[in-house]
Order: structure tokens, then sequence, then C-alpha cells
């Protein structure tokens, strides 16, 4: 018998802590795919950030360096600058990455950092309890937003692939879900793109994954999946948004 | 025939894999799991076509499928 699908080699066999049917976790497979594919787990360093994912270090068969909260495109910037022949990923929230992170991951962006970026955006803090981020929907309710997050007052959800496609250092983004077996090839897809970008070193490949968040939701894990396609996608539209191509060199 | 791998101890019954086996042939049971979960169970081998979309939907990844 031949496998079909196994666990891959670059995730370690601890078990996930998260929440019944979270999507960190197909996540988690898709990236450990990739550093597979490319054959690089031996010269690779990640760079975590702190939310739901926090525990990388434990779940990847590859070295892992803890970042301050937001700071994780700082901390990869640091790690590839000295060790250059590295592979550097980093995997943030979008409490992390689009709000106490802003600037960290708009500059790194703009320098052309040679980093692949996987930013997993489930419309709140996971971690601390479903609080409201900068990329919750409009009418989203949420611990800190209990009648539903109003424009007047919280502003509009915010479109990190679009911001980033802008800027000349960025060499791939876009973004996908995994809500679907067919939005899961196409995820795979995008994530293989963003470790490419950083081999061919075209800049930073910026990848984010719409994700579901069960138990800050407050809905049943296939609920919570549907919610994907029936909220998240009109308002954050899946695609490529920029991809640099073989001789445009950065 | 397939062969199905379900690691069902580590299983946390959020039911992903159920609802988009496109044959229909997994169920959660009523067991218990160490966990505390309600683990998934093939309810249907000879309807198994090996596709692996339950593998690559869910979250735990602990499904394997050998062909
Ligand atoms: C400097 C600092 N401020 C606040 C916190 C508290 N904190 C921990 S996780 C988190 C938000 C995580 O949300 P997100 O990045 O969206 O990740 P998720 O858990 O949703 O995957 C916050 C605010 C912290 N650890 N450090
Ligand atoms: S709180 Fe949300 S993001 Fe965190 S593990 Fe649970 S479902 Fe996943
Ligand atoms: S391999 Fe395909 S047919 Fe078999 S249980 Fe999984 S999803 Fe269903
Ligand atoms: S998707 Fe995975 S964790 Fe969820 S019920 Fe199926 S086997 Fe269990
Ligand atoms: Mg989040």
């Amino acid at each position: 018998m031949k496998p079909v699908f196994v666990r891959p080699q670059s995730l370690t066999d601890k078990p996930f802590h998260f929440c019944p049917g979270c999507h960190h976790g197909v996540i988690h497979r898709l990236v450990a795919e990739a550093i597979d594919r490319f054959g690089v787990r031996e010269r690779t360093i990640a760079a975590a950030s702190v939310g739901c994912s926090v525990f990388l270090y434990d779940y990847f068969d590859v070295d892992v360096v803890e970042s301050p909260h937001g700071r994780a495109p700082a901390v990869a910037t640091g790690i590839k600058r000295t060790n250059p022949d590295k592979f550097v990923f980093i995997y943030q929230g979008d409490g992390d990455l689009a709000a106490i992170g802003t600037a960290e991951i708009i500059h790194a962006a703009n320098r052309g950092e040679n980093l692949t970026v996987v930013f997993v955006n489930n419309t709140v803090y996971g971690m601390t309890g479903g609080q409201m981020a900068p990329t919750t929907l409009l009418g989203q309710p949420t611990t800190t937003s209990p009648y539903g997050r109003e424009f007047g007052q919280d502003g509009y959800p915010i479109k990190m692939t679009e911001m980033l496609a802008q800027l000349e250092g960025v060499g791939f983004a876009a973004r996908v879900a995994v809500d679907t077996p067919a939005r899961l090839t196409q995820a795979r897809k995008a994530v293989l793109r963003a470790f490419e970008t950083q081999l061919e070193e075209k800049g930073m490949g910026f990848v984010e994954i719409l994700s579901s968040c069960p138990t800050n939701w407050g809905m049943k894990p296939v609920e919570a999946v549907r919610r994907i396609e029936r909220e998240m996608i009109p308002y954050f539209p899946l695609g490529v948004y920029k991809e640099r191509k073989g001789s445009d060199a950065l | 025939m397939p062969k199905l791998v379900i690691r069902d101890d580590r299983c946390k019954g959020c039911s992903i894999c159920v609802e988009f086996c496109p044959k229909s042939c997994l169920e959660i049971t009523d067991r218990l799991n160490p966990l505390g979960y309600r683990p998934v169970g093939l309810r249907d081998p000879e309807a198994c076509t090996g596709c692996a979309i339950c593998a690559r939907m869910c979250p735990e990844v602990v499904i394997e499928v050998w062909k």
C-alpha cells in the first residue's frame, strides 16, 4: 500500500492544544508540508508570535525563536540578515500582526525582507478570550464589542493583504481560506509560493489565511467553518494580490 | 480497498471530516476517548474511496490514508 495522506515529517508528534475544529491545526499542517516539500527543515528558523499559535516550537521540528507580541517580523529580520542561508518564516495571528505589530510588519515588508509570512486571520484575539481585533467584521459581537463592531466607534476591518501588496518590498501576497477541500488546495499553493518567494530572494512572501475560531465565535466547529464563506470571504476577497515574476528581481 | 488509520485517541470530535466526506462514510461514535471527546469512526468502509478529503480537512492531522 502507498500513502495517500500521512502526517508531514516537519510536524512533531505532539498533539495540538487547539480547541476542537480550530483551523490553526490545518494551517500548521500546510506549513509543515511546505517545509518538507522544499527540504529546508534542517535550515529553517521560525519566529513565533503571541496568540494561540504561541506553542509553534512544540509542534514544528525546526528551530523557533519566540517573539514579543507583534514583533516577529523584527525578530525574523535579525535572524535572516545575520543568517541569510537560513529559511525563515513567521506565523502571526491578526491581533499580533494587524494590531500591536502593525508597524513591524509594514516596515519589514517595505524593506523587502526575504521572509515568509503566514498570517492567520480569525477576526478575534483568540488566546485572550475573543476581544475585538482590527479584523473583526462590522456587526460581529465580541467580548469588547458586545453589540457588534460599529464603524463609527471602531473603524472598519483592516485588509492587510491589499495594503501590503502595494509595497515594493513584497514579492508575493495572497489571501486564501481552508474552509473547503477546493480552497484548501489553493491555500496549499499559496503557502508554497510564499516559500518560493524567499528561496528566490524576491522579497517578502505574504499569505493571509482566513481561519475559524469556533470557541470565540460561539459556534460549533462545522458552523464556524461555514461562517468563513458566508461572512468572511465577501469582505476579505480571496486571491493573489501580488506576484513578482521570474526576471523582475527585487 | 483503501485503508484509513484514525488515531481516535487524539480526535476531538469536531465533525469536520464527517461533514466533508463525499461518501458519507464517517460518523461520530458514542464512545468517549481519553481526551473526553466522542471520536470519529469509519461507519462504511466499503464506500470509502481513499480520497483523503477527511484527512486534509482534519485540524488535528490524525487521519492517515493508504491505498
Ligand atoms: C505586549 C503584550 N500585550 C498583550 C498581550 C496579551 N495577548 C496575548 S495573545 C493576544 C492576542 C492574540 O490574538 P491573535 O494574534 O489574533 O492570535 P489568535 O489567538 O487569535 O490566533 C494578546 C493581546 C501580550 N501577551 N503581550
Ligand atoms: S481560542 Fe480560537 S484560535 Fe485559539 S485555539 Fe481555540 S479556536 Fe483556535
Ligand atoms: S478517504 Fe474520502 S471517502 Fe474515505 S472516509 Fe475519507 S473523505 Fe470519506
Ligand atoms: S476532523 Fe479530525 S478531529 Fe475532527 S472529528 Fe474528524 S478525525 Fe476527529
Ligand atoms: Mg486572531
